[in-house]
């Protein structure tokens, strides 16, 4: 079979299918097979997200949910970094803290959500505290199993060629661990925004989890569909950029 | 004139080294001069690579002492570079960037001679990735040389590589050589390699010197030549000859 797909061809090739997908939603809807009350139309969400806009109500949702997305993920992804690079390098750090992590690692940071309310209430912390916590274990995870598994003859190198113990990090180790700290990354940007929308719909006052849960109250299900639309959105969102990291720093991999 | 004696660059006495309990090398003894150009073979896990380590300051010897400059040698030794069979050049580094490796200060106009020392100028801006075994080998051995090491240790540079590319790379380290006279330890399994390119055979057996010979054949040697085939032979007989024994051993 021969193929030849061609640059144009492979930035569209992608979205034929959600688009196609959209149409026939439309035209399914519009012809009454697909009833409102069960799933609204796509020009429907839209409109409620234009309706939405207007007031501006539709920005502070997502710029709450946004705001909590970017700080848990920078909270979390910070700790676990850190640690994951600390066990990695020192054998006295694994020691003492690799089996405990591995323990918190294994409860399902979402079954802490009734604790975390009691602690936090349901104001920013406690969305933020969830959001870390999910987001800490698979970054932790893989800067660790990236250090350690750097090329030892890379660093016996380093060692033999007179590079200072600094050098040795940021020339051999880091790098060395980079491609798997970048899967952890995209990893726990997917864990950040499930946490994210449990969390919101659960128990909050704002947030895009929030106005889907309020919009339930009202029944109105273009508001529903546009919430779940949104995270789909800055899901790939986040996963684009993730690549873009990818495409930048690993390219000597390509 | 005093230079007609040649003095002793580095010395091993009595050099013992033992992994949990099992001894690799059991009292070796050499001495080398500066500017000499010495080959170890022996059968692999007879200790060869164990002794280059050594000499390298990457691993520290249980007994006896060796001796780098008239100094004993404690840590890793900084007058020496090493390269590797598997070249070891940093992926994510650029070509330029590898030879440049632990140099400071303006380094760019050095690292580019030292590549086009070994013919590669023109590929300093490529990923370690895109080249070739032969090639890789060559940027190795550029990063080793733009440190202009005292000592080149050389540990089984050239096993991985094609018989071809490996004639090729061995005229190239003996034409380097003899450039910039430093002293050079060479690790290989191939005895023909060594006679080409070595002063002087080591064969290691079982943790011990078994064989020293002096290879008295003018550059650029002739592979072709019959005093070529005999030293071959000779010390090929050599590590045949202490295979009954070896055989006893793991």
């Amino acid at each position: 079979m021969k193929m030849s797909i061609n640059g144009g061809g492979k930035h569209f090739i992608p979205w034929a299918f959600p688009v196609l997908l959209l149409i026939s939603w439309q035209i399914f809807s519009s012809l009454g097979v697909i009833p409102a009350r069960v799933l609204p139309a796509p020009l429907d969400v839209l409109l409620a997200a234009v309706e939405l806009s207007k007031s501006g109500e539709l920005f502070d949702h997502i710029s709450v949910s946004l705001g909590r997305a970017v700080t848990g993920c920078l909270i979390g992804g910070t700790i676990g970094f850190f640690l994951g690079l600390f066990n990695g390098i020192s054998r006295i750090s694994e020691l003492l803290f690799d089996t405990s992590i591995q323990m918190l690692r294994n409860i399902p940071h979402l079954a802490l959500i009734p604790l975390v309310i009691l602690w936090f209430g349901i104001d920013e912390t406690s969305k933020i505290f969830i959001v870390a916590l999910g987001v800490l274990f698979p970054v932790y995870i893989n800067t660790y199993h990236g250090i350690k598994s750097v090329d030892k003859g890379l660093i016996e190198m380093g060692r033999a060629y007179g590079l200072s113990a600094t050098s040795l990090f940021w020339m051999i180790i880091f790098p060395g661990a980079f491609s798997s700290i970048l899967v952890g990354i995209r990893f726990s940007l997917g864990v950040m925004w499930m946490t994210l929308i449990v969390a919101e719909t659960i128990s909050a006052h704002s947030g895009i989890g929030y106005m889907a849960m309020n919009a339930r109250e009202f029944m109105q299900m273009d508001v529903i569909v546009l919430s779940i639309v949104l995270y789909a959105l800055f899901g790939k969102l986040s996963d684009v950029i993730a690549r873009m990291i990818e495409g930048k720093w690993l390219q000597w991999n390509a | 004139m005093i230079s007609h004696i040649p003095k002793v660059h580095i010395m091993l006495d009595d050099v013992q080294k033992s992994y949990n309990g099992r001894p690799v090398l059991s009292g070796v003894d050499l001495n080398i001069r500066f500017g000499e150009f010495v080959a170890i073979v022996g059968k692999s896990g007879c200790g060869k690579s164990t002794l280059l380590r050594l000499v390298a300051g990457l691993e520290q010897y249980d007994g006896g002492s060796i001796t780098v400059n008239a100094k004993r040698l404690s840590c890793l030794n900084t007058d020496a570079r090493i390269m590797f069979q598997d070249g070891r050049l940093l992926p994510w580094k650029r070509v330029l960037n590898n030879v440049g490796l632990g140099l400071k200060g303006k380094w760019r106009a050095e690292a580019l001679q030292a590549l086009a020392n070994v013919g590669l100028r023109d590929r300093f801006d490529d990923w370690p990735g895109k080249l070739s075994g032969g090639q890789k080998q060559r940027v190795a051995l550029a990063r080793a040389l733009v440190h202009k090491p005292d000592i080149l240790l050389l540990d089984e540079p050239l096993g991985a590589l094609d018989a071809l590319t490996r004639i090729e790379m061995q005229a190239l380290i003996e034409r380097i050589w003899e450039e910039k006279k430093f002293t050079s330890l060479l690790v290989t399994h191939d005895v023909e390699e060594a006679v080409a390119i070595a002063d002087r055979v080591i064969l290691i057996d079982d943790g011990k010197i078994v064989l020293n010979k002096p290879i008295h054949l003018p550059r650029p040697r002739q592979r072709t030549q019959p005093a070529f085939a005999n030293y071959v032979d000779q010390i090929l007989d050599r590590i045949m000859g202490g295979q009954s024994h070896a055989a006893v051993t793991p």
